[in-house]
C-alpha cells in the first residue's frame, strides 16, 4: 500500500522475478509507462483470483499476456477497462495508474476511461446495424462530429485495419453478414476509431482462419506506433511475433515478465520454461 | 447326460426371456399406440374448430358483413363496427401495455437481474400473464367504469393494456437475456454508458422483441372476458373513446346468444374473422422469429 | 467531454429509473386487483361472513348469496379438465418428443399451439353449437346408461342429457388447456440429457421402460408444474365455460351433468344484472377475489416447482 517508485517496486513485490528481465526490458524498451498496475488485486466474489500483481505496460508497445486458462491473464485486461464493473461480486484492489491516474478508485468515470482504453474480444462483436454505423456508433458515444468529419473518420479507420477496400461499396450493408476476420478487423476498426491511447485484445485471433490471425498481427504491428496495446493469447508463436515485452501468468499469479526474445529463449523462471516448451498448459 | 442338462438350462432361459420380451414390447406398443391416438385426437379437436368456423361462417364472409353496421335482426346488419372497434381498442390497449412492459421487461433483465425487488416482479407478473382475465375486467371495471360513470372504449383498451403488460415482459426479459453477454461488454467497453448499451441489446433482440408484441397483439385481440364489464359492446356506430365501443368478441357472444339467425351466422362471421387473425399473427410471429435464429 | 459525461449519467438515471416504475408497476397491478376486489366484495363478507364461502343460495330476489355453488363448480371442472387433459398432453409430448421424425413433429408441434391461440370464446361457440348436441344425443345417454347404475359413482352419471353442464365444461376446458401442459412436457423432456436417455436405450430398454422409470422420475417436478400451470389457467377461464355450462346457480345434484357455474362464468353471467352499489356486485366481486386467491395459490405452486427445476440444472 505504500509508495513506490517503479524502480524499486518490482523486486520488492514480486521477489520471483527479482532484478534482471526488468531491467533488460527497461533498457530494451523506452522508459515510458503507460499504465502501471500495483500490488493488485483481484476477486470474483471469494475467489481470489489475481494476486499482488505488478507490472507496467510500456506506451506505445505491444505487450503480449500468456499462461494457461484460467491464470488471470484475461482478469487483469478486464482490469484495465474496469468491465469488472458490469458484474456484481467482482471487485480489484490495489493501483493501476493510467498515465498517473488510479483507474481503479472510481476516481474516473468509467465511460472515460473506456473511451481511452478500447478492447477487442475473443469473438467478434459486430452490432446488428451497417458496417458504417458500427464506427459511428463508437464515435458518437464521445464526440459530435459533422457528417463530412464523420464520413472521413470512418474511411480512416477502415483503412488503417485494411477494410476500406473490401467494404467501402456497401458501406449501409449489415455488418453482421461480413465474414468472420473482416467483422473482428470491423471491431478493431470501431475501436480505433474512437481514438483511445490504449487497445486491449483478449485472444482477437482464436476465432479466426490462419489468413485472416496474419492480417490481425499485420495490423497490430502497423498500430502500435500509436497505441499501447495489451493483448491476451494462448498462441505463444502469436506472442513471439507480436510482443515486445511478453507476461507469463500462473494460478493468479505473474511469473515473470520479460522482453519477448529473452523469455522465448532465456526465461529465468522455471514455470515459465516448463509452459512454453509444452509441459503443461 | 451332460447333453441335455446343457440343453435344458439355455432353452429354459431363452424360453422365460422371450416371454418376458414379448410383453415389455407388448406394452411399449399400446403406449406408442396410445400416444399416437392423444395426438390425433387433439389435433381432430383443432381440425374440427377449424372446420366448423370455415363451414359456417364463410357464407356469410360478405361485402355487406364487412360494410355494414350492427342492425336489428332481420335488418341487414354487419360487423363494421365491432371490427373497427376491435382494432381501436387492441391497438390502443397495445400502445398502452407495450411501453410499460419492455420497460419492465428492460429492467429485469438488465437492471434488476437477481434482486428482491427484480424476482417480486418477475413472480408477480408471471401470476398475472396467467391470472383469470375476466377479474382484470372487474377490476378496470371498478377503477375506471364505476368512478366515471359510464362503460368505455377507453376502459377496455386500458383492460387489454394490463393483459399485454405481463406478455411483454415475459418475452423481452427472455429475449434480452439471449443476446450475448460480448455485444453488452464490447458497447461497454467503447464507453458507451448503460442505457446506451440496453438499446442496443434491444436492438439485437429486436425480432424477439417484435414476436413478444405480436403474441401479446394476438392474445388480446380475441379477448373478450375483460371488455365485458369495460368498452360493453355498442350497437350503434361509434369511435369515441369515451362511449361503449363494439368488438368482435363481444358481438359474438351477444349474437350467439341470441334467438335469430341472421344475428348467430354473423356470430359466425365474426369467429372466423378473430380466429383467422389471431392465428395469422401467430404464424408471423413464429416465422419472424425462426428466420431470425 | 465534461458536460456530455454529466448529460450521459442524467440519461442513465432517467432511463433506468423509467425501467424500475415501469416494474413496480407490475406489482401496483396485482395489489391494485387484489385491493379492489376486497374493498368491493366487503360488503358481502360482512353481511354474509364466512358463511358465504360454504352457502349454496344465489337468490337475487331475497340478497341472499352464497359462493358454493360456483366454488363447487369451478373446483370440479377444472378437476375433470385435467383428468381429461393429462393423459392427453402426456401422449402428445412423448410422440413429439420420442416418437415422431423431426419433419412431422415440428409441424404438429406448431399446430399444437396454435390450438393454445384460438381465442376462448371460439372455444364456447364451438362446445356449445358442436360438443353440446354431440353430448346430448350420443355420449351423455351412453354414459348414463352404462354407468349411471353403479354403485359408488353411479351418482356422478345420473340424470338428464342436458348436454350442458360441469362434464361438458370440463372437457371444453381440457381442450383449452392441453396445448400449455403439452408444452411445458415437450419442453422438460427435451431438455433431458441424452445421455440419460441413450445409457438406458443401451442397457437394453424398450421406449415405455426409458420413458417410466428415467424420463418421467427425472421431470417429475417439473410436470406436476405443468399440470398446475394448467389447472391455473383451466379455474379462471371464462369465455368457453359461459357457452356450455348451464348457468345453474345452485348445486341441484351431484351429477355431473347437471346444469351449474364457475366462478368465473357466474360473474360473466350475473354482472348485467348487478346494479352499482348493490348488494349482488359485491357478492360478485367477492367471489373475484375467491377465483384470485385460488389462482394465484395454483399458478405460485406450479412457479416454483417449474423454478426450482431450473435452478437445478
Amino acid at each position: 500500500m505504500s509508495e513506490h517508485t517503479p524502480a524499486e517496486r518490482v523486486p520488492a513485490s514480486t521477489p520471483i522475478t527479482v532484478g534482471a528481465p526488468e531491467v533488460r526490458a527497461v533498457e530494451a524498451l523506452p522508459a515510458e509507462t503507460k499504465i502501471s498496475v500495483q500490488n493488485l488485486d483481484f476477486y470474483y466474489g471469494d475467489n481470489h483470483a489475481l494476486r499482488n500483481i505488478n507490472i507496467d505496460f510500456p506506451a506505445r508497445r505491444v505487450t503480449g499476456m500468456i499462461g494457461p486458462s484460467g491464470c488471470g491473464k484475461s482478469t487483469l485486461l478486464r482490469t484495465l477497462n474496469r468491465m469488472y464493473d458490469l458484474y456484481p461480486g467482482q471487485r480489484a484492489t490495489g493501483r493501476a495508474m493510467l498515465d498517473g491516474v488510479n483507474i481503479l478508485d472510481g476516481g474516473l468515470d468509467a465511460n472515460t476511461l473506456r473511451s481511452r482504453v478500447g478492447m477487442v474480444f475473443q469473438k467478434p462483436t459486430p452490432f446488428p446495424m451497417s458496417i458504417y454505423d458500427n464506427i459511428a456508433f463508437g464515435i458518437r458515444l464521445h464526440e459530435k462530429p459533422s457528417k463530412s468529419e464523420l464520413d472521413g473518420r470512418i474511411e480512416d479507420s477502415l483503412r488503417r485495419v485494411a477494410l476500406w477496400d473490401e467494404v467501402k461499396d456497401r458501406l449501409k450493408a449489415g455488418a453482421t453478414e461480413m465474414s468472420g476476420g473482416q467483422q473482428q478487423r470491423l471491431c478493431i476498426a470501431r475501436t480505433i476509431a474512437t481514438k483511445p491511447e490504449v487497445i486491449l485484445l483478449d485472444e482477437p485471433t482464436s476465432a479466426l482462419d490462419p489468413i485472416s490471425t496474419a492480417r490481425v498481427e499485420e495490423l497490430l504491428d502497423e498500430l502500435k506506433g500509436d497505441f499501447t496495446i495489451v493483448i491476451v493469447t494462448h498462441n505463444l508463436q502469436q506472442a513471439a511475433r507480436c510482443a515486445d515485452q511478453v507476461a507469463f501468468f500462473f494460478m493468479g499469479e505473474l511469473i515473470e515478465v520479460a522482453p519477448a526474445d529473452i523469455l522465448f529463449t532465456r526465461p529465468r523462471e522455471r514455470r515459465t520454461q516448463d509452459y512454453i516448451t509444452g509441459r503443461f498448459g | 447326460m451332460s447333453a441335455t442338462t446343457l440343453d435344458a438350462v439355455p432353452q429354459g432361459i431363452r424360453l422365460s426371456v422371450s416371454k418376458q420380451q414379448r410383453r415389455r414390447h407388448r406394452t411399449d406398443r399400446l403406449v406408442a399406440a396410445l400416444c399416437i391416438f392423444a395426438t390425433l385426437v387433439v389435433l381432430a379437436a383443432l381440425g374440427s374448430i377449424l372446420w366448423t368456423l370455415v363451414a359456417r361462417g364463410l357464407s356469410g364472409l360478405t361485402i355487406d358483413a364487412l360494410s355494414h353496421v350492427a342492425a336489428p335482426p332481420g335488418q341487414g346488419g354487419g360487423l363494421l363496427n365491432a371490427i373497427v372497434g376491435s382494432l381501436i381498442q387492441t391497438a390502443l390497449g397495445m400502445v398502452i401495455g407495450t411501453p410499460i412492459g419492455l420497460l419492465a421487461g428492460i429492467f429485469l433483465a438488465e437492471y434488476g437481474r437477481n434482486s428482491p425487488f427484480a424476482n417480486a416482479v418477475r413472480f408477480v407478473s408471471d401470476m398475472l400473464l396467467s391470472a383469470p382475465s375476466i377479474l382484470v375486467g372487474l377490476f378496470v371495471y371498478l377503477i375506471l367504469v364505476e368512478t366515471l360513470g359510464h362503460f368505455s372504449g377507453f376502459a377496455g383498451s386500458v383492460a387489454l393494456a394490463v393483459l399485454v403488460i405481463p406478455i411483454v415482459v415475459r418475452t423481452t426479459e427472455d429475449m434480452l437475456r439471449l443476446v450475448p453477454v460480448q455485444m453488452r461488454e464490447a458497447a461497454s467497453a467503447l464507453g458507451a454508458r448503460q442505457w446506451r448499451v440496453t438499446l442496443l441489446i434491444c436492438r439485437a433482440a429486436k425480432a424477439g422483441l417484435a414476436t413478444g408484441v405480436l403474441l401479446a397483439m394476438a392474445r388480446t385481440a380475441g379477448e373478450t372476458a375483460p371488455l365485458l364489464f369495460t368498452s360493453l359492446g355498442n350497437l350503434v356506430w361509434s369511435v369515441s373513446l369515451d362511449q361503449p365501443m363494439a368488438s368482435l368478441p363481444l358481438t359474438i357472444y351477444q349474437y350467439a346468444g341470441s334467438a335469430y339467425d341472421d344475428w348467430i351466422q354473423l356470430a359466425w362471421t365474426a369467429s372466423l374473422l378473430i380466429t383467422v387473425g389471431v392465428l395469422a399473427i401467430n404464424i408471423i410471429a413464429r416465422v419472424m422469429l425462426r428466420s431470425k435464429r | 467531454m465534461g458536460a456530455g459525461a454529466i448529460s450521459g449519467a442524467g440519461g442513465d438515471r432517467a432511463f433506468s429509473g423509467a425501467t424500475r416504475l415501469a416494474a413496480l408497476l407490475v406489482l401496483v397491478l396485482m395489489g391494485g386487483i387484489i385491493a379492489v376486489m376486497a374493498w368491493g366484495g366487503r360488503d358481502a363478507f360482512a353481511t354474509f361472513g364466512p358463511h358465504f364461502l360454504i352457502s349454496n343460495i344465489w337468490n337475487p330476489v331475497t340478497e341472499k348469496f352464497g359462493a358454493l355453488a360456483p366454488i363447487y363448480g369451478t373446483l370440479v371442472t377444472a378437476i375433470l379438465a385435467m383428468v381429461f387433459a393429462v393423459p392427453f398432453a402426456f401422449g402428445i409430448a412423448v410422440f413429439l418428443t420420442e416418437m415422431a421424425p423431426k419433419w412431422l413433429a415440428q409441424p404438429l408441434g406448431i399446430a399444437i399451439e396454435l390450438l393454445a391461440a384460438v381465442p376462448s370464446i371460439i372455444f364456447g361457440m364451438w362446445g356449445f353449437f358442436v360438443i353440446v348436441p354431440v353430448m346430448a344425443q350420443d355420449i351423455q345417454p351412453w354414459l348414463i346408461h352404462h354407468l349411471g347404475h353403479a354403485p359408488l359413482i353411479g351418482a356422478f352419471f345420473s340424470g338428464a342429457p342436458f348436454g350442458t353442464g360441469l362434464f361438458t365444461g370440463g372437457l371444453i376446458l381440457a381442450v383449452m388447456v392441453t396445448p400449455f401442459i403439452t408444452a411445458v412436457m415437450r419442453d422438460v423432456f427435451t431438455a433431458m440429457p441424452p445421455v440419460l436417455k441413450e445409457s438406458a436405450y443401451g442397457l437394453g430398454c424398450t421406449r415405455w421402460e426409458v420413458l417410466s422409470r428415467i424420463v418421467l422420475p427425472y421431470s417429475r417436478t417439473a410436470v406436476v408444474g405443468g399440470i398446475m400451470l394448467g389447472l391455473g389457467r383451466a379455474l379462471g377461464e371464462t369465455m368457453a365455460i359461459t357457452f356450455v355450462i348451464g348457468n345453474s346457480t345452485r348445486i341441484t345434484s351431484p351429477s355431473l351433468f347437471a346444469p351449474g357455474n364457475t366462478i368465473a362464468s357466474l360473474v360473466a353471467l350475473e354482472f348485467p344484472e348487478a346494479s352499482a352499489g348493490s348488494l349482488k356486485l359485491s357478492a360478485l366481486l367477492a367471489l373475484g377475489l375467491i377465483l384470485m386467491v385460488i389462482s394465484l395459490i395454483t399458478l405460485s405452486i406450479s412457479r416454483m416447482l417449474l423454478r426450482s427445476r431450473k435452478t437445478s440444472r
